[in-house]
């Protein structure tokens, strides 16, 4: 598989980033789920569903490496053995949303390292961090096409 | 949460707002011409979350087909041979 070295010239192109990325994404990824397969049991099938979540999220992170604000974020998230959570709901009962600020606080808690951010460079993030996540979906969705076939 | 604001001009927004459509995929991007930044901003929300639980979903049907896999077929040694672990 060919990989691009994603230290120089990237900035302009966000997509030569992702594609050395890819590559790392991927063996990142299906070595953490032999992993995961040769050390759990039938029982666990939870645990062993979080896990393997927790190994996309690295994934993703350890591709990115060290270059974005969400990556470094969900680094030290995993590497401190945090739970690794995404606000879902609303945390209060719905009041009318004042237009962009609120708006934007809750892409802040959806992008690792968010609330950090001011808006400019959030936007940059959530670009990004969108691009490694719908990889690494698809990703995923590739391993369960390939395996279940 | 502290976030610094600096104010945004008129053209700042409509970049913003067309910044934001590009991240959004075709399916969700339909309606989303003329709407507002803000709007942009929630359907942008609503598709990272999407995206998450689509992590999460993923997640838990691969473990289901795990536990119905053997651990040393032949496909595994392959792809565990050039993986070079």
């Amino acid at each position: 598989m060919e990989s691009k070295s994603s230290t120089t010239g990237n900035r302009d192109n966000p997509n030569r980033n992702l594609h050395g990325s890819k590559t790392m994404m991927a063996s990142h990824f299906l070595r953490a789920l032999f992993r995961i397969q040769q050390t759990s049991t039938s029982s666990s099938s939870a645990g062993r569903s979080r896990r393997i979540r927790r190994a996309a999220y690295a994934s993703m992170a350890y591709s990115a490496g060290t270059r974005r604000a969400w990556s470094r974020a969900l680094l030290r998230k995993l590497r401190s053995r945090a739970r690794l959570r995404f606000p879902r709901r609303l945390s209060r009962a719905a009041t009318p949303q004042r237009r962009d600020m609120d708006q934007a606080q809750v892409l802040r808690k959806l992008v690792p390292g968010g609330p950090s951010m001011d808006d400019c460079k959030l936007l940059e993030e959530t670009a990004d961090y969108i691009r490694f996540l719908t990889t690494q979906v698809r990703l995923m969705q590739t391993v369960m096409d390939s395996v279940s076939s | 949460m502290s976030s610094r604001r600096s104010r945004i001009t008129g053209k700042e927004i409509n970049e913003l707002a067309s910044k934001l459509r590009s991240l959004l995929p075709e399916s969700r991007r339909r309606n989303m011409s003329r709407v507002s930044a803000s709007k942009l901003l929630k359907e942008t929300c609503s598709y990272i979350k999407s995206l998450h639980r689509e992590v999460d979903d993923l997640s838990s049907r691969l473990s289901d087909l795990m536990s119905t896999m053997e651990t040393d077929s032949p496909q595994a040694e392959i792809i565990r041979s050039i993986l070079g672990s």
